[in-house]
């Protein structure tokens, strides 16, 4: 059997994106050793690819802004299934993890007398993502690099995880491997961080990087741990739709921000048609208040464009659906027609929108400052995830923790754009703090105490080699998966398609257990997509066995064959776990009464 | 939708898409120096870019052909790479910017260390961001909050687009022929110490250690690095002639030599 490295630390993190950095440089401060696990070379993680910005409460554009309104609004665009303390605190936390960034050396958009600017996004009533043009992640995952790395962390960089290590009832560390040269490596750690993102891997149209392939939700489930909503996931409205080989690149909701407006064939601003009773006292009713709204009129009310993601990715489908689409099934998102208000539109765009202008310069020969974009709904967040505890981040394992995108809770049924990249830092600083603390308490474990879990582990991840090349294809699984998952578990979902998920789910992790490759362990992407299956594998049968139990349609989860909402299941978490059998467990939970506060705060900004 | 018009450089991007056409990739295979480039037959389609060829030959033809990637979408800057020689990102890559008709090569970055076919060892980079001074606060105004104008960081944001894509240390001379992975920094790091020491809110000073330790002296500007910066970062004219001079300033101009003298 292959040997190991053994490296030892009071807090492991597991990722290196947003929330991964945000808890160990918490943890470093803590005066605790920290190692930090990456997927990927640090500064790569999917964080980088974020655009629009993050929310805060700071009320620099509009001083009626504060911490109670943007709570309302997350809560509103998740449908109160939010676990509303994580809300609070988000909402409460959120402006001084934005001023702590620009400590670190960050640089923000400026407003005129030179504070921290901040842009409209959908679902938000006030002026609230802190920016920079759009390439905000890139900006924020540097910033928690460039500060990280001389806070003492140590980084294991191109390094995945196969299993948590548990002793005791509790966790003890991970096993994993790195990617270049094919080591395997033991972390023993007193408490572990999990912060590996989402799960857009397993669907075919994604705007998600490789990595994200379910990982954290993976390794907490099999050690475990509660999931929650895994039923609710975020189709973006506009992805890119053509070339074929860009299908799916986000394309900023900033877009829209700035005055973007989507349009079916026959140049119809079709948003206009279907605006849901909750938002119409907030929705402009023509376009130039809509137009207004954009450019900060605070008498104006937002265009339609703007409300919240699932609803306008639905819009799209119905438009697509009826034959009023673009030419390569999508519609229009048409930001050049500003050039009818603005007369230096050209500057003004590619100033504002730089990434989206190259993006589609370079790969669709189309300039964004001249002609309209086509566009479609892509796989882009992950609602559900592992269930923490809202103060401390801490999951059903004792000693591991969850945050951003892989835990759930703050977002409810649909996330509002701009509340992920404060989620990071909000849970990020909250997870590394408690992981800290709860590792001070600890004894640390020996490797013989999680020796039996080590080689099962390794003995795991041989196994495709020991099969060889004439195996079944790791990269034929995947593709076929993915297929499944955008077909039948995708953004209109019904049950006859859902059982027929499960079971072909079913049927592809028999084949994953004859996937063979051939080569050894450096730099291996076949033996990487091997070891990635269990992973997508697991994280898409819950998704779609949550999707069949939500008889309803709500935020993120939409079922053809119960397509309103239902009041059984508005105040009510499905919860899942591993059961003894090893398939998965269901319960519904009811969502726990509001504190009076925080009800009030509901009421006041309906 | 685009017209004729405005694209008439650009390949027929409408419905009813050319039909697949074949190409060869000649890709470099191996480890740790011991390689050769092998020959692979792409089925293309339109708006193909080259990191869909190597995935797509991973994908039939060779499962463990080595390539890094993120983001496919130019934002993370993890699949540089050698096509037809010239430094760039495999994801942004358009083939209709090649020339189809002969073999295209693609080949890893020969400033670093081979790992496998087409990825490297970049961790120097890492190695020598530890080394820089980092980002250090004045303090904030008497209610907290730091007040700075947009154009007084237009310029630092211009290099805070870096996607450490590393094709600016990949063409430096002074890396690739001259080796002085030991004594100087590379084009990236002085972009990185170049949006710190022109961050207005900063107030570290690297001017000694750009002198000293990095040397930043050594870079003759001859500009190889803006031409392959996919973020078209003016690398050369805004970050490094500009440090260049600052240097001068603070330690060769005779006037505040003078100075130094009688303090």
């Amino acid at each position: 059997m292959p040997g190991y490295d053994v490296h030892e630390y009071d807090v492991l993190v597991v990722g290196a994106g947003g929330a991964g950095l945000r808890a160990a440089i918490e943890a470093s401060a803590a005066g605790v050793r920290v190692g930090v696990v990456t997927k990927s070379l640090l500064g790569k993680a999917h964080t980088v690819m974020a655009e629009g910005g993050m929310a805060a409460a700071m009320g620099n554009v509009d001083d009626r802004d504060n911490w109670r309104v943007h709570f309302a609004d997350t809560m509103r665009g998740g449908q109160y299934l939010n676990n509303w303390r994580m809300a609070e605190l988000h909402a409460r936390e959120a402006p001084e993890r934005v001023r702590e960034l620009e400590a670190w050396g960050a640089i923000f958009d400026r407003t005129p007398d030179g504070r921290i600017l901040q842009r409209n996004f959908g679902g938000h009533r006030y002026p609230r993502l802190a920016h920079v043009g759009d390439r905000t992640g890139l900006e924020m995952i540097r910033t928690l690099q460039d500060h990280g790395i001389h806070q003492g962390m140590q980084v294991h960089m191109e390094t995945t995880l196969l299993c948590l290590l548990l002793s005791g009832g509790r966790c003890v560390g991970g096993f994993g491997y790195d990617r270049e040269r094919g080591r395997y490596h033991l972390f023993l750690a007193k408490a572990v961080v999990l912060a590996t993102g989402g799960i857009g891997r397993a669907f075919q149209i994604t705007s998600n990087s490789w990595e994200y392939t379910g990982d954290g939700q993976t390794l907490a489930y099999l050690a475990g741990a509660e999931m929650r909503d895994m039923e609710f996931v975020q189709f973006h409205p506009t992805g890119m739709i053509w070339p074929p080989s860009v299908r799916g690149i986000l394309v900023t909701e900033g877009v829209r921000g700035e005055g973007g407006v989507l349009k079916n064939n026959q140049g119809k601003r079709f948003m206009f048609d279907d605006v849901p009773e909750n938002y119409r006292s907030s929705t402009a009713d023509n376009p130039e208040e809509g137009w207004r709204y954009t450019q900060g009129d605070k008498n104006a009310r937002r265009p339609p464009e703007l409300l919240t993601r699932d609803h306008v990715a639905r819009c799209i489908r119905r438009e697509v659906r009826a034959g009023r689409g673009s030419p390569h099934g999508g519609v229009f998102l048409d930001i050049a027609w500003i050039k009818e208000k603005l007369p230096n539109s050209v500057e003004h765009i590619k100033k504002k929108l730089p990434s989206m202008y190259h993006q589609f310069k370079q790969l669709a020969d189309l300039d964004i400052t001249r002609e309209p974009m086509e566009i479609g709904p892509t796989t882009h967040y992950f609602m559900g995830g592992i269930q923490v505890d809202g103060d401390t981040q801490m999951t059903s394992v004792p000693g591991l923790f969850a945050a951003g995108e892989c835990a759930a809770g703050l977002h409810g049924a649909n996330r509002l754009g701009g509340n992920s990249l404060s989620d990071l830092l909000v849970f990020g600083q909250r997870a590394g703090e408690h992981a800290a603390a709860f590792a001070r308490r600890q004894q640390p474990e020996t490797p013989g105490a999680v020796q039996d879990q080590i080689h099962a582990a390794i003995a795991r991840a041989e196994a495709p080699f020991e099969r060889g090349p004439g195996g079944e294809s790791p990269y034929a699984i995947q593709h076929a998966l993915q297929e499944i998952m955008q077909n039948w578990v995708g953004i209109v979902r019904t049950e006859e398609e859902l059982q027929r998920a499960l079971e072909a789910i079913a049927d592809l992790r028999h084949r994953a257990e004859r996937v063979g490759v051939g080569g050894n362990r450096e730099y291996n992407p076949g033996w990487h997509t091997a070891l990635d299956l269990e992973s997508l594998l697991t994280v898409s049968e819950l998704v779609a066995r949550a999707g069949l139990e939500r008889r309803e349609s709500r935020g993120g989860h939409f079922r053809d064959d119960f397509p309103g909402k239902d009041d059984n299941w508005a105040k009510v978490n499905l919860v899942l776990r591993r059961g003894p059998d090893g398939r998965p467990e269901s319960r519904s939970v009811p969502v726990p009464p509001l504190p009076e506060e925080l009800r009030q705060a509901i009421e006041e900004n309906k | 939708m685009a017209t004729a018009e405005t694209t008439a450089s650009a390949a027929p991007r409408p419905a009813g898409a050319a039909a697949p056409a074949a190409a060869t990739f000649r890709i470099w295979r191996g480890q740790a120096n011991a390689g050769s480039f092998a020959d692979f037959n792409a089925t293309i389609s339109e708006g193909m870019v080259v990191l869909d060829v190597v995935h797509q030959i991973q994908a039939t033809q060779a499962p463990d052909l080595a390539v890094r990637w993120n983001c496919k979408a130019g934002k993370c800057g993890s699949c540089s790479a050698e096509i037809n020689g010239q430094p760039k990102l495999m994801c942004m890559t358009r083939l209709n910017t090649l020339d189809l008709t002969q073999p295209v090569t693609v080949e890893p970055m020969r400033t670093f260390p081979h790992v496998r076919d087409l990825v490297t060892d970049v961790s120097w980079n890492f190695r020598v961001k530890q080394r820089i001074a980092p980002f250090h606060p004045k303090p904030a105004g008497a209610d907290g909050v730091w007040r700075e104008s947009q154009a007084d960081v237009d310029r630092p944001q211009e290099f805070r687009k870096c996607i450490e894509c590393f094709l600016c240390q990949d063409v430096c001379h002074v890396l690739r022929e001259h080796n002085k992975f030991a004594e100087f920094i590379g084009p990236r790091f002085l972009i990185h110490i170049a949006q710190l020491e022109m961050n207005p809110l900063d107030d570290g000073n690297r001017l000694a250690a750009l002198k000293d330790d990095f040397n930043i002296g050594y870079c003759n500007i001859t500009k190889c690095c803006t031409k392959v910066c996919p973020e078209g970062i003016a690398i050369t004219d805004n970050a490094i002639i500009p440090l260049k001079e600052r240097v001068v300033d603070e330690f060769y101009d005779p006037v505040r030599r003078l100075f130094r003298v009688f303090r």
